[in-house]
C-alpha cells in the first residue's frame, strides 16, 4: 500500500514537471506579453527596460529555472494585469468554481446513477427508453445553448431564479462559499444544472451499460436462486460491480469540470477560474496562464490518485496486483 | 415413489423468438425422493439446464413456462409469483451452477455473500448468519472456514469455489438442490471429491439432488435414477444402474457407446451420428429419428411412452430389447456396468 502510494506520488511529480515544461514552452511561443501590456506609443527604451525587468531577455532555460525555483518556494509570480500574486488570484476564484463543479457533479450523480440503474434493470420498458433518449440530448446539445434556454425560461419568463452572477457568500474554512445560504443556492442551481447535463447523460449511459451486463451475469442469477430480493440483488451485487467505471468517469469529469467550466461560467457570468483563464489568455497574462494550467494538472493528478486508491477498495483483484 | 419431494409433471417451457416458438422443455416429467439423486442427462441444447431454471422460476423473457406443474412438498411452484416464489428459492429449493468462476461475485467477500444468502430468508443478526455460514462451509469440507469467510472468490481454487456454492445452496437445508453441471469446469480429481461429498450430503441431510449433466460417467457413479433428455423431452428414465446396464432408447445406447473409457485404445470411438437438432426446426414425430439407426416408418409420428420393469420408461417406437434376452447385441451395443 505504502509502496503503491510512493510510486503514484513519484509518477505525479514527473507528470507535473513534464507538464510545466510543455506549458512554459507553449506560452513562450505565443509571443512577448510586453507588446500587449504597454502603450503602443511608448518608446524603445521603456520597452527594453520592461523586458529586462520581467527577465524576458534571458535564455529560455534560465527563465524556466527561475520560474520553477520560484514555484518551489510557493511563488507563482505576479499577474501582469492585476498586479497581484497569481496564487492569491487563483485561490480567490477557486471556491466559486469548486462549489459550482461539486454541485454539478452531485446533481449528475444523484440523478444519473438511479436513472441508469433503472434503465439497465428494465431495459425494455418505456421509461427506460425515454431515459436513454433524454441522455442522448444531455451530451449532444451544446451546453451554452441549454444555458441560454435555462436563463430564458427560469430567469426571464418565470422569474424564479436570478439570471447570472454569484449570490451572497459566507466565509467557511477561509473560502467564500455561496451554497451556505438559500439565496446562494438560487444563484448556483441553474449554472450547476447546466454544467451537470453532459455528465448526467454520460453517467446514465455508463450506469445502464454496466447494469445490463451485471444483471445477465451468473452471480446475479445465483443470487436470485438463493432467494435474494431484487433490491438486495441491485444494491449488493450490481452497484458494487458497476462502480469502477463510474468512479473512473466521475474522477475524469470532476477534473475537467473544475478546469474547463468556462462556457457555463461565461454564460451565467459566474466569477470562477474559467473566466479568469479566458481573460488572462486574451491579454497574454502569462503568469496566470502558466500557474492555472499547472494547477489544473495538479488537480487531475490528485483526482486520479484518489480514484486509483478507491479502485483498490472496490475491487479486491486490483489490490492484489498493486501489492505484487 | 409416492414419497417424492419434487415432482415435475409435463413441464413445458418455451422461448418466443423471431425464428418462432422454441420448445426448450416439451413435456418433461420426473420425480425425486428424499435424499435421492436424479441424473438429468443430455447433450448441449437438450433442455436440461432450462428444466433446472424452470423449476426455480428463473426463466427470463422471452422464455416462459407455458404448462405443467412443479410440485415441491405439495406446492405447485409454477403458480407462485414474485415474493412468494422468492421465499421458496434458496430456502426450500436451491441451485448450484456450472462455472464456479462466475457464480460468486468477484468483488464481494465469501462471507458477505453467504450472510446475504442466510438473511434472505431468516431474520437473524449478521453475527448469527456468519456463524451459520461458517458451519455450512465446514459441512462441505472446506478447511479453516472462518478464514475463508474473509476471502474473495479469486483467492480460492475452482473446486473450493464450487464447494462454497454448494455450501450456500445448503444454508437453509432445502428439500431439493438443482445442480447444473457443477463439476464440468473442474478437473477430474476435484470432481471425484465433490461427487463423494454430494453423495454423503444427500445421505446425511436427506436433501434431494437433481444433477444436470452431459457426463454419463458422473451419473453412473452418483445418481440413483436417470432421465435422459433429447430435444426438450425425456426419452428414457429409470434407475441409474438399469439404464446404464441396458439402455432401451437408441439415443441412450448411443451416448453410452461414445464413452471413451469403455473402448480399447486405438479402436474407433463410436459416436451418435449427426448433431442435436435445432429446436426451431424439429422433425415431426421422434426428434431423434434422423440420427437413429433403428428408425423405421413409424418414427414420423410422435413416439409413445413405453413402460418397462422397475418403473423404466422409454419414448420410442422401437425400444432396444433388454440385453439379457439379446446376447448377440452385446458386440454392437457397448454398455456400462452398474458398479
Amino acid at each position: 500500500m505504502i509502496g503503491f502510494l510512493i510510486q503514484r506520488v513519484l509518477q505525479a511529480i514527473m507528470v507535473v514537471i513534464a507538464m510545466s515544461i510543455i506549458v512554459f514552452l507553449g506560452v513562450y511561443a505565443i509571443g512577448n506579453p510586453i507588446d500587449v501590456m504597454i502603450d503602443p506609443g511608448s518608446d524603445q527604451a521603456l520597452r527594453e527596460a520592461l523586458i529586462q525587468r520581467y527577465g524576458f531577455d534571458r535564455p529560455l532555460i534560465e527563465q524556466y529555472f527561475v520560474f520553477m525555483n520560484n514555484m518551489l518556494h510557493g511563488d507563482l509570480g505576479q499577474s501582469f494585469i492585476y498586479r497581484l500574486p497569481v496564487l492569491n488570484l487563483i485561490m480567490s476564484r477557486l471556491p466559486a468554481t469548486l462549489e459550482l463543479a461539486l454541485t454539478a457533479m452531485l446533481i449528475a450523480t444523484c440523478l444519473g446513477i438511479p436513472l441508469g440503474l433503472w434503465a439497465g434493470y428494465k431495459p425494455d420498458s418505456l421509461s427506460a427508453k425515454s431515459i436513454m433518449g433524454l441522455s442522448v440530448l444531455g451530451f449532444s446539445v451544446p451546453s451554452f445553448w441549454v444555458g441560454l434556454l435555462l436563463i430564458m425560461v427560469f430567469a426571464v419568463e418565470l422569474g424564479w431564479l436570478p439570471s447570472g452572477g454569484r449570490g451572497p457568500t459566507t466565509q467557511v474554512l477561509g473560502m467564500n462559499l455561496s451554497i451556505t445560504s438559500l439565496e446562494g443556492w438560487s444563484y448556483i442551481i441553474l449554472p450547476a444544472f447546466n454544467l451537470a447535463l453532459f455528465k448526467l447523460g454520460l453517467l446514465i449511459r455508463l450506469t445502464r451499460a454496466g447494469t445490463v451486463e451485471v444483471m445477465s451475469s451468473d452471480y446475479v442469477r445465483f443470487a436470485r436462486a438463493q432467494g435474494l430480493s431484487e433490491s438486495k440483488v441491485v444494491g449488493l451485487h450490481v452497484l458494487k460491480n458497476i462502480s469502477i467505471p463510474i468512479v473512473t468517469v466521475f474522477g475524469l469529469e470532476l477534473g475537467s469540470t473544475l478546469a474547463f467550466a468556462v462556457v457555463t461560467e461565461t454564460v451565467f457570468n459566474w466569477p470562477g477560474m474559467g473566466k479568469l483563464i479566458i481573460d488572462s489568455i486574451t491579454v497574454l497574462d502569462r503568469p496566470v496562464m502558466v500557474a492555472y494550467l499547472i494547477l489544473v494538472v495538479f488537480l487531475f493528478v490528485m483526482i486520479n490518485l484518489v480514484v486509483d486508491l478507491v479502485y483498490g477498495q472496490l475491487d479486491p483483484r486490483i489490490r492484489v496486483k498493486a501489492a505484487s | 415413489m409416492s414419497d417424492a419431494v419434487l415432482r415435475v409433471k409435463d413441464l413445458q417451457t418455451q422461448f418466443q423468438t423471431r425464428a418462432g416458438v422454441l420448445k426448450a422443455v416439451d413435456g418433461v416429467s420426473f420425480e425425486v425422493g428424499r435424499g435421492r439423486i436424479l441424473g438429468l442427462v443430455g447433450e448441449s441444447g437438450s433442455g436440461k439446464s432450462v428444466t433446472g431454471y424452470s423449476i426455480l422460476g428463473l426463466i427470463e423473457p422471452p422464455g416462459r413456462i407455458v404448462g405443467g406443474e412443479v410440485i415441491l412438498n405439495g406446492k405447485d411452484l409454477t403458480r407462485l409469483k414474485g415474493e412468494a416464489m422468492r421465499q421458496v428459492r434458496g430456502a426450500q429449493i436451491a441451485m448450484v451452477f456450472q462455472d464456479p468462476m462466475m457464480t460468486l461475485n468477484p468483488v464481494l467477500k465469501i462471507g458477505t455473500q453467504m450472510i446475504a444468502a442466510v438473511r434472505a430468508h431468516d431474520n437473524v443478526s449478521r453475527k448469527v448468519a456468519r456463524g451459520r455460514a461458517r458451519d455450512a462451509l465446514a459441512k462441505v469440507g472446506i478447511p479453516s472456514p472462518e478464514e475463508r469467510l474473509d476471502a474473495y472468490p479469486h483467492q480460492l481454487s475452482g473446486g473450493m469455489r464450487q464447494r462454497v456454492a454448494i455450501a450456500i445452496a445448503l444454508l437453509h437445508s432445502p428439500a431439493v438442490i438443482i445442480a447444473d453441471e457443477p463439476t464440468t469446469a473442474l478437473d477430474v480429481s476435484i470432481q471425484g471429491q465433490i461427487l463423494a461429498e454430494v453423495r454423503r450430503l444427500a445421505d446425511e441431510t436427506g436433501t434431494a439432488f437433481v444433477w444436470v449433466t452431459h457426463d454419463l460417467a458422473v451419473v453412473s457413479s452418483l445418481a440413483d435414477d436417470i432421465c435422459v433428455m433429447y430435444a426438450g423431452r425425456v426419452v428414457e428414465s429409470g434407475p441409474a444402474a438399469d439404464v446404464i446396464a441396458s439402455p432401451r432408447h437408441p439415443y441412450t445406447a448411443g451416448l453410452l457407446a461414445s464413452v471413451p473409457a469403455e473402448h480399447e485404445p486405438g479402436t474407433k470411438l463410436p459416436q451418435v451420428p449427426g448433431s442435436a437438432p435445432s429446436l426451431a426446426n424439429l422433425p415431426p414425430g421422434c426428434a431423434f429419428a434422423p440420427r437413429c439407426a433403428k428408425a423405421g416408418p413409424a418414427c414420423t409420428t410422435t413416439p409413445p411412452v413405453q413402460h418397462f420393469e422397475h418403473g423404466r420408461t422409454a419414448l420410442c417406437h422401437y425400444p432396444i430389447e433388454p440385453v439379457s434376452c439379446q446376447p448377440l447385441s452385446l458386440t454392437s451395443t457397448t454398455y456400462r456396468s452398474a458398479s
